[in-house]
């Protein structure tokens, strides 16, 4: 065991992973957090925690993190952008979350900030992505700060996650790329929503031929879709994600009312083939702003009950 | 070079406030060459303002004059001389030759008319981009040419991010993904294993990072 996580658990033994993602308020009220929380609890292994996602301020990752952590609601997976922090705030912060008892983090360059709620902020990026990874791996095994300094007694145990987009062009560089994460010591690995199974399919293939597949566990990454204009932006907007013209017209076709009902389904039908897809060892369901359909998806998807290690 | 843009003229008034007897100083290289700062630039905004302050019966006076370079201290010897007899400078050199004259005026205001952007090249006729940002470490022999720090809206050392989306940046549609064209690049060069190893974490302390620098070649010094 690296870090000890539940969620590290459930991958060693072999277990299809689930996690979700928890967006934090933007308010300073613990109650969303604690109620968010609570819809999920039971029907993950860990919850991911956005960092200010999409550039827009909101409560600290870390202390939402801590809160469900010390309500014993659900274990958090924290996520950390290099965008606005420097090394020393990082690695400040990373001792601070493990002390607050959490135990996993996912690696994110994050969102550039002119598309935010403070465009005229100062660009930090330091780090990017894989070089975060290495250091917060490095500050685990080799029990040294970035600048070679030892870490005293206690060393931050974190199971380390990275992101993947395969489907976002230059495909060819996006194997290459994960091949990197993983040799600066990626533990886990959450992808970009899938939609085309298919092209997916074809990315991980090539990441297993690689071995990649044996060195991490790579979780496909689901976007439950609320409605056709929403499935046509994703498609239009957001890179490496490829949304089939049938399942906008599924969403068109079952009008406004049901469009919602049809998304979920969608989301069911997805993880049962990505369960079949060569390499995919969980999935990480990214309900944005609609956490409380989460349970409905994960017990259609026959992922229930959750283990208990 | 240095590409820098002419502010405003209510953002320039409102610098000259109520300072009466200004040298409009111009530089004639980078500057000039941007249509920014040079000769032509200056003896345009000479009349602008005196037309403007003009008509309103304000009483100023605005000189002119314009020197090869405001950034070497023996082409900025005529400002030097005439600062006695002034009230303020307004440099239309890039941020350097505002600083340089400051460096060297203890009670002579100098105030900017530019606002310098960044290094630069010409694409076309009246089109600039930023090449570099002079970070002191140059790496360009292992990304193809093209500077990811300069280039990547991240300045991200193993991209590309997952925000590339048809060669474009996710900042915008405008901009071009640097790590796409350093991909594309390599390809083409056959270098492609420069980008398979992890680029460790940099020192930045070799840029602004690293507090204001001062280069000294003691080969050269007299």
């Amino acid at each position: 065991m690296k870090a000890g996580s539940n969620l590290e658990k459930v991958l060693s033994s072999g277990e299809f992973a689930v996690t979700a993602e928890l967006g934090p308020p933007k308010s300073a009220d613990p109650q969303v957090i604690i109620e968010k929380g609570n819809i999920l609890k039971g029907y993950v292994d860990a919850v991911n925690i956005t960092d200010n996602q999409t550039a827009i301020v909101r409560m600290a990752s870390i202390a939402a993190g801590a809160i469900v952590v010390k309500e014993g609601i659900v274990e958090p997976v924290m996520q950390m952008v290099t965008r606005d922090r420097n090394r020393i705030a990082i690695q400040s912060d990373i001792l601070g979350a493990a002390a607050l008892g959490i135990k996993n983090c996912l690696c994110l360059a994050g969102d550039h900030h002119s598309s935010g709620n403070h465009p005229s902020a100062k660009n930090v990026y330091d780090l990017d992505s894989i070089q975060l990874v290495a250091m917060l791996k490095a500050m685990r095994d080799d029990k040294v700060f970035q600048c070679g300094e030892e870490i005293e007694e206690v060393q931050p145990q974190l199971f380390i996650g990275a992101a993947w987009t395969p489907l976002a062009d230059p495909k060819e560089i996006r194997v290459i790329r994960l091949a990197k994460k993983v040799a600066a010591g990626a533990d886990f690995i959450q992808t970009q929503g899938v939609y085309d199974v298919k092209s997916f399919a074809e990315s991980m293939k090539k990441a297993c031929d690689m071995g990649l597949c044996e060195d991490t566990y790579i979780l496909a990454g689901i976007i439950p879709l609320k409605s056709a204009g929403m499935a046509t932006y994703m498609q239009k907007s957001v890179p490496g994600v490829n949304v089939p013209d049938e399942m906008i017209k599924r969403l068109k076709d079952a009008g406004r009312k049901r469009a919602g009902a049809e998304g979920r389904k969608i989301a069911v039908e997805l993880i049962q083939q990505l369960r079949e897809v060569e390499g995919v060892r969980g999935v990480h369901i990214m309900a944005i702003e609609w956490e409380e359909r989460v349970p409905g998806i994960v017990e259609k998807a026959g992922l229930l009950p959750r283990p208990s290690l | 070079m240095i590409v820098a843009s002419r502010k405003p003229l209510d953002e320039i008034i409102e610098i000259i406030g109520d300072y009466e007897k200004v040298l409009i100083a111009g530089c004639g290289t980078c500057v000039e060459v941007c249509h920014a700062g040079g000769e032509k630039e200056v003896e345009i905004l000479a009349s602008q303002l005196r037309m403007k302050f003009g008509k309103e019966g304000i009483n100023k006076e605005f000189l002119s004059d314009t020197v090869e370079r405001q950034c070497e201290l023996e082409f900025i010897e005529p400002f030097l001389e005439k600062a006695e007899d002034l009230d303020a400078i307004l440099s239309m050199a890039c941020g350097v030759g505002v600083n340089f004259l400051a460096d060297r005026l203890d009670s002579l205001p100098v105030l900017p008319a530019l606002d310098t952007t960044f290094y630069g090249a010409t694409e076309e006729q009246g089109v600039w981009t930023e090449k570099c940002s002079g970070c002191g470490k140059c790496i360009l022999h292992l990304t193809g040419g093209i500077c990811p720090i300069t280039r990547c809206s991240k300045s991200i050392l193993n991209g590309p991010c997952g925000g590339s989306d048809g060669g474009k940046c996710e900042i915008s549609a405008d901009v071009d993904c640097a790590w796409h064209l350093i991909y594309e690049r390599l390809k083409a060069l056959n270098q492609l294993e420069n980008i398979q190893a992890i680029n460790p974490i940099r020192d930045w302390s070799t840029g602004l990072d690293g507090g204001p620098r001062k280069m000294v070649r003691e080969d050269l010094r007299l």
